[in-house]
């Protein structure tokens, strides 16, 4: 027989072979579910080019910063979108799926385990959220003039620990639901009230104190201002502590919680 | 022939419920092991133990010659196996979950080659989510073999497939076995254990009611053999109850049903030619390991 003579040669590290060829699988899904590319990516892009055509956006947001407008202050929060559809409404329906269906229980029966779809789905997420990011971030600096964030490092860092905190509440998701579509539900349910604490329908500097304080303690909320901050130029650790404890307790409930079938 | 597989004293419990238990068999390399039994019998979970899915709650597997549970990594590159309702993402194609699976395994087969074996070279641009139950059935049999495995299990190997598909699938698995892999078949179809497996455990309610092979068990069946057949002339069914290989005498119409054991064909036609009697449309049935297999879940029940 053909396959036992013909054997090809072993890779010098299988695993990490098989995680290569995982990630690129994981990819070639993504990218075939067309409906999840157009709204994980196409709509952020597509609120930046609707906002940056309406001109009261251009102005500032407030006497205070003149220097600020609305646009600018909405950027962030157009990240933020990005970060919680992926962890919100791709992650959770993917992997609740996986498990529901015996996709995970097969490869828990091969060498590399269901550990690394696991890794090779969130390198696949975390890759696509900042793909779109920066995609987001140039065409607000050359279709309409936003400004690249002042202070890089810390706005990089609040970007790390607010999909940190995201990945890992998509994570914790699908650890509790048991069925993709338990899972997709949960994350658009989620997702709504996220995206009004983040400031998409009323920006945070606008809302009143009490509403203000809630959303700084929700995920995405101090997401925002965390980037917003870094933005601007100001350094505000708080916020950035907030994600931490997020990300941190998202990702233990999640390992504790997450079924293989 | 040395042991592949060796159970011995298997017990696994669910929510207390005690689903395997106390149940030992051995496998030798080379061999088509079936298990079969009703649903629930504890077949599925004592293959999962082999697999090293599940722990076992009490005795000791041997899987060539290594624990499943303490060294599943190295288990998991000489196993294969075929899982019961392990379906692979709805958009995966064909050819990419075989090249896949076979970037697992330190020494793959040729994905390509199994590929064209399983008949699914037309179908390797195809979504899994568009495949029949028989391709999904080839394909998962693929995957199996992926990691050129040394033991392949299989549960369920043919369920939902129609006849043809069903007695393709049974010549290939008897190619994957005349290179000298070592097969466990997990099956609730009696023609499928007959036709291919060497030996065959039989399980009901978690334990094991009958071990050998197809042939054994068919001849050790209660039911024996039954001839049919018209007699020319009226017949004494006392004469035919006299003999001792005789059981039972049925007559419906013209028709004469003998059952019993043994040589009983011979004594029956011994007896009619002596008493110048013609038997047309003679018939005997064989007890199959279905009547076998009836039998011995039957007594438990």
């Amino acid at each position: 027989m053909s396959s036992d003579t013909a054997a090809l040669p072993a890779a010098p590290h299988p695993r990490t072979a098989a995680l290569r060829r995982l990630t690129l699988t994981e990819l070639t899904l993504f990218m075939r579910e067309r409906v999840s590319i157009i709204w994980g990516i196409g709509f952020p892009l597509v609120l930046l080019i609707i906002f940056g055509n309406i001109p009261g956006f251009r102005k500032p947001v407030s006497p205070a910063a003149p220097r600020v407008s609305l646009l600018d202050s909405y950027v962030p929060i157009l990240l933020a979108f990005v970060l919680a559809m992926i962890a919100l409404n791709v992650l959770p329906p993917v992997l609740a799926g996986y498990r529901e269906k015996g996709v995970l229980r097969r490869l828990s029966a091969t060498p590399v385990g269901a550990v690394r779809v696991l890794a090779a789905q969130l390198i696949v997420d975390a890759g696509m959220t900042a793909v779109t990011m920066i995609a987001l971030l140039v065409m607000a600096r050359l279709a309409f003039s936003v400004a690249f964030p002042r202070q890089p490092a810390e706005f990089a860092l609040a970007v790390l620990l607010g999909a940190l905190a995201l990945l890992s509440l998509g994570l914790l998701l699908a650890s509790v639901l048991p069925t993709s579509r338990g899972a997709n539900a949960a994350g658009a349910i989620l997702f709504f009230p996220m995206m009004f604490f983040a400031g998409l329908w009323l920006p945070i500097a606008a809302m009143p104190t009490a509403l203000r304080h809630v959303s700084h303690a929700t995920p995405l909320g101090a997401a925002v201002q965390a980037m917003t901050d870094a933005w601007q130029g100001h350094w505000h650790p708080l916020y950035l502590l907030i994600l931490a404890g997020y990300a941190l307790a998202f990702a233990v409930a999640a390992g504790r919680l997450f079924r293989w079938e | 022939m040395t042991t592949a597989i060796e159970v011995q004293g298997l017990t696994k419990q669910y929510a207390g419920a005690t689903v395997v238990r106390d149940v030992s068999f051995t496998v030798e390399h080379g061999e088509i092991f079936g298990i079969i039994g009703p649903n629930g019998a504890g077949k599925s979970t004592t293959v999962e133990c082999i697999e090293g899915l599940r722990k076992p709650d009490a005795g000791h597997i041997s899987v060539l010659g290594l624990n499943p549970g303490r060294d599943r990594d190295e288990l998991r590159q000489r196993l294969g196996v075929q899982l019961q309702d392990a379906e692979l993402p709805q958009r995966l194609r064909v050819g990419e979950a075989l090249r896949l699976y076979s970037s697992f395994y330190p020494a793959p087969a040729d994905w390509r080659a199994l590929m064209e074996m399983l008949g699914l070279t037309a179908k390797q641009k195809t979504q899994f989510g568009k495949l029949s139950g028989g391709q999904r059935q080839r394909l998962s049999i693929a995957l199996a073999l992926a990691g050129r495995p040394e033991v392949v299990v299989l549960d369920e190997l043919t369920t939902g497939l129609d006849p043809q598909a069903r007695r393709d699938t049974w010549a290939l698995i008897e190619g994957v076995r005349d290179r000298g892999t070592t097969i466990v078949l997990v099956t609730h179809f009696m023609e499928e254990a007959e036709r291919l497996c060497d030996r065959v455990a039989v399980f009901d309610s978690g334990r094991i009611v009958a071990l050998d092979t197809p042939a054994t068990l068919a001849a050790g069946a209660d039911a024996g053999q039954r001839i049919r057949f018209r007699p020319d002339r009226p017949l004494d069914e006392a004469a035919l109850l006299a003999l001792p290989e005789v059981r039972g005498v049925q007559r419906r119409g013209d028709q004469v049903t003998v059952t019993g054991t043994g040589a009983v064909l011979n004594a029956v036609t011994t007896l009619l030619a002596r008493r110048g009697i013609v038997a047309r449309q003679l018939r005997v049935d064989q007890a199959s390991l279905e009547d076998a297999f009836v039998a011995l879940i039957g007594r438990h029940h």
